[in-house]
């Protein structure tokens, strides 16, 4: 099948099931899944090979993981430690544990049992992570809780494949060498889904531990060349970076951020694998050391389709590759081998969680969302039978149920949501919020304008997202140790990435008009609950952020031309006082005619041609022409009458009379 | 001698029929300090510290308005609750202004009938006037008795207001010089202006 037909074929798969099965509720990761189990068979007979397809879609998990870094700023990171090596570490081990006791008591020999339950120990950080977001459940503290364990299983997968070649059986070695070749020929690269043509060669009979090379020199000198590689991507994150992108930047092309942020993430998983490390890790700490970066959003929003795209090739090709056949065969075996490993993993994940204090519905999130086996699980499985450790038949049975267990999973995220979540909610409504990592406010455009709005927040203490694309703007603003992105916030992209589904407020202060109407329009038309106050260039722009449905436009030279004005009167000699009511009587009477002209304008006839506008706004004219000529000014202020009877005299006689009156008039009715 | 300074509240100054000629008088006694509270915060926001500054370095404060609805108009309401503030002017610590006095120059539109039990207004102006009184007895400012102006927009009455007026700037050169008594006022009392011009060269 050529590639074109292939792409064609996984594309219509997805662009058709993803979207039923959101409406359904389902999440999109069970539609992908779906999609790929009905591909199975098309893809069958048209001889496609899914697993290869599968270890290049895995480096959708590579680029997730440098989001993910992204996101998590170093300091977060040390706060995590605890849940990372206490909870993640005993989450491993424990289940590992628990699996090869399961799996001696079924009769397996205990190598075999112990390499199955360093496979199952592993959750899918894919479907974790992209359901845990997509249901904004990524900063509870069950999220979090989850987020630490799979990061640790993550880094727990490089010793693992160190270990599994020790566990080799020799009387394995005849017939597996026979069998798992073809499906082994990836096993080399484990979690290196980058083709590089070392895999190949290294699969097969010897112990396949990363590129050939490492091999041959001693181990002093390799642990000397994975800190120095580790050394290089921190150190090259954080001070390349801004000059590679300054570089980059001189070329205005939007698409060579993209094709950069490419390079680099596709640089750190080469280099990683060249050491023998994980690209996974590799590229995550890339991400943290950029998290603190002004380019974290550019970069977040620029992977970010790569990495979907690739996690859903990923997904469907878990689901292609579920081999039914097998299943049928051996139906009630498989199905109980899964629901008994998710409900251990499950209850392990629970008592840990009852350890590590993650409360109420936060620890059924944990215990249920990473119950499945993972991704990692499929890439560890034809490692170990190429390094005959699990022989091919007992890895076929293992691969389905990790499988298996992945297509349950979006069920129990239903579960936890439908059931469980419901049944904490009020008991968990007298907690203290979570503090949100994203900052409430987004703030697009770092001038004059939104400047002064940024440096108000701030100061009242609240914590803000800065979007500009003005690249020297920018290095000032970070000299004064402002946080602040580039970024062309027209994208609606880069607004995601800036976190808009989280934001309470945005304010549009960039200079183009055009480009705040989209913003606008897009941001008002999409996320409802988001607050936006929009400058306002001149008065028909007013007009044009009212039709698109902004409330609270600003305009941006106005209150500035009404002081003046203000201090025009104090300078004539008014009273200040008197000086600040007329200008409020102004600034009253400007908004209503501005509001009243808003439903008239048009944006489709210019306004010299709107007839109803033109004649509404003759009329108040007049009006204010005609106040004026009767003396009273023509933004009269109506306090005055409050602050002296205009008669001159005192009507308290008169107007105590007619109360008392009146009373007597009411009692008489009573009566 | 005692430091003087006035506080002149009024909203409606341009529509003013006697509080401007008065604080207009009062700008012709040499020796005294003079706030225009409404020209000097118009927009409500007021320095507190410079403020209270003002307190310390003056003995004697007047506060000089219109009664709007029997109270203060709201600016200088607002200027008590800002500035006289807790540990400064009363509570723990709250010592500042101990020993000061207070001066009250209102004016009423009402006549001097209707501020009684008969009249439309049921209390003597004088009733009106306690707050400010507590106010001042709970800072140990010493209030003295105010000097007040009954039916200030009766045009006939125009005599009386500009006799008023004119002993204004006798009461304010009186509290300069030391000439008026600086002794807690006797309940339910008012100033007169013959009183004030009985004064004249004490």
């Amino acid at each position: 099948m050529d590639f074109l037909s292939l792409a064609f074929l996984f594309l219509i798969a997805g662009v058709v099931a993803v979207p039923i099965a959101t409406r359904f509720g389902l999440g999109s990761v069970l539609g992908f899944l779906i999609a790929g189990i009905a591909l199975g068979p098309v893809l069958a007979a048209f001889r496609v090979d899914v697993v290869s397809l599968q270890h290049f879609a895995e480096f959708g998990v590579v680029m997730m993981l440098f989001l993910v870094g992204l996101e998590l700023e170093p300091k977060l990171l040390w706060r995590m430690k605890t849940r990372l090596l206490g909870l993640g570490g005993l989450q491993v081990g424990l289940t590992a544990l628990a699996v090869m006791a399961a799996g001696i008591a079924l009769g397996l020999y205990w190598t075999i049992a112990l390499a199955l339950g360093l496979v199952f120990a592993l959750s899918s950080t894919a479907i974790v992570l992209q359901t845990l977001n997509e249901k904004g459940l990524m900063r509870s503290d069950g999220g979090q809780a989850g987020f630490s364990v799979l990061l640790f299983q993550d880094i727990a997968v490089i010793p693992m494949l160190a270990l599994i070649p020790l566990l080799a059986m020799p009387e394995l070695m005849d017939h597996a060498t026979a069998v798992a070749v073809p499906n082994a020929a990836h096993g080399a690269e484990v979690s290196v889904p980058v083709e590089d043509g070392h895999g190949v060669e290294a699969s097969g009979d010897h112990a396949p531990e990363g590129p050939g090379w490492i091999e041959t020199i001693p181990g002093w000198q390799r642990a000397l060349i994975t800190v120095a590689a580790i050394a290089a991507v921190i150190l090259g994150g954080s001070m390349l970076t801004r000059p590679l992108f300054r570089f980059v930047a001189v070329a205005q092309m939007r698409e060579l951020f993209t094709a950069t942020a490419l390079l680099m993430v596709v640089g750190i998983a080469l280099l990683m694998n060249h050491v023998g490390l994980s690209p996974a890790l590799g590229t995550f700490l890339a991400g943290v050391v950029l998290a603190n970066s002004e380019y974290r959003h550019e970069l977040e929003s620029d992977i970010d389709p790569f990495r979907g795209m690739l996690l859903g090739l990923f997904f469907m090709t878990v689901g292609a590759g579920i081999d039914f056949l097998l299943l049928w065969e051996d139906l009630w075996m498989i199905v109980s081998l899964t629901l008994g490993l998710m409900v251990l993993k499950a209850g392990i994940l629970y008592g840990l969680g009852l350890i590590f204090r993650v409360r109420g519905a936060d620890r059924w999130l944990l215990s249920m969302g990473l119950a499945q086996a993972g991704e990692f699980g499929f890439v560890l499985l034809s490692f170990t039978t190429a390094s005959h450790v699990i022989p091919q038949s007992v890895a076929d049975v293992a691969l389905l149920v990790v499988a298996l267990s992945m297509l349950l999973t979006p069920a129990l995220f239903i579960l936890y949501d439908r059931v469980v979540a419901p049944r904490f909610s009020l008991a968990q409504a007298d907690e203290p919020d979570q503090i949100d990592e994203e900052a409430p406010i987004i703030i697009a455009g770092h001038g004059r304008f939104g400047g002064i709005v940024n440096r108000m927040l701030l100061g009242a203490g609240y914590r803000t997202v800065v979007l500009d694309h003005n690249s020297a703007q920018l290095r000032m603003m970070r000299a004064f140790n402002f946080k602040v992105f580039f970024g062309d916030a027209s994208r609606p992209d880069l607004l995601h990435a800036a976190g808009i589904e989280n934001a309470k407020l945005l304010v549009v202060a960039i200079d183009d008009r055009q480009q705040t109407n989209e913003i606008v329009h897009h941001v008002i038309q999409n996320y409802q609950h988001v607050h936006v106050i929009a400058r306002a260039r001149s008065r028909d722009h007013v007009y044009e952020l009212w039709a698109a449905g902004c409330r609270d436009v600003i305009r941006e030279t106005f209150d500035s031309g009404v002081r003046a004005g203000r201090s025009a009167f104090e300078a004539m000699g008014m009273h200040p006082f008197e000086a600040e009511r007329m200008a409020q009587g102004f600034v009253d009477h400007d908004r209503r005619v501005i509001r009243e002209l808003a439903d008239l304008y048009r944006n489709d006839i210019p306004i010299h041609e709107n007839e109803p506008y033109i004649r509404r706004s003759l009329e108040l004219r007049e009006e204010t022409d005609g106040a004026m000529l009767s003396g009273r000014g023509a933004y009269s202020v109506q306090f005055d009458k409050a602050w002296s009877p205009p008669v001159g005299r005192d009507e308290g006689e008169e107007a105590d009379e007619q109360c008392r009156r009146d009373a007597e008039a009411r009692g008489a009715e009573d009566a | 001698m005692p430091r003087v300074i006035v506080y002149y509240a009024h909203p409606g100054h341009r529509h003013s029929q006697s509080n401007a000629a008065m604080w207009k008088r009062a700008g012709q006694v040499e020796g005294i300090t003079l706030v225009d509270l409404y020209a000097e915060y118009p927009r409500f926001h007021i320095n507190i510290a410079k403020e209270q500054d003002r307190l310390l370095s003056h003995d004697v404060y007047v506060f000089q308005f219109p009664l709007f609805w029997y109270s203060t108009p709201s600016l200088l309401k607002e200027w008590q609750d800002l500035v006289l503030e807790h540990g400064f002017a009363y509570g723990k610590d709250g010592t500042a202004l101990a020993g000061k006095a207070m001066q009250v120059a209102v004016t009423a539109a009402g006549p001097e009938d209707a501020y009684a039990p008969t009249g439309y207004n049921r209390y003597p102006l004088r009733d009106f006037l306690r707050p400010l009184e507590q106010t001042a007895r709970l800072c140990c400012i010493t209030f003295l008795t105010p000097y007040a102006l009954h039916g200030s927009l009766k045009a006939h009455n125009k005599a009386h207001i500009e006799h008023h007026i004119a002993q204004y700037s006798n009461l304010l050169e009186g509290l300069r010089d030391g000439r008026v008594p600086l002794k807690e006022a006797a309940p339910g009392t008012l100033l007169a202006p013959d009183t004030l011009a009985g004064m004249q060269g004490v």
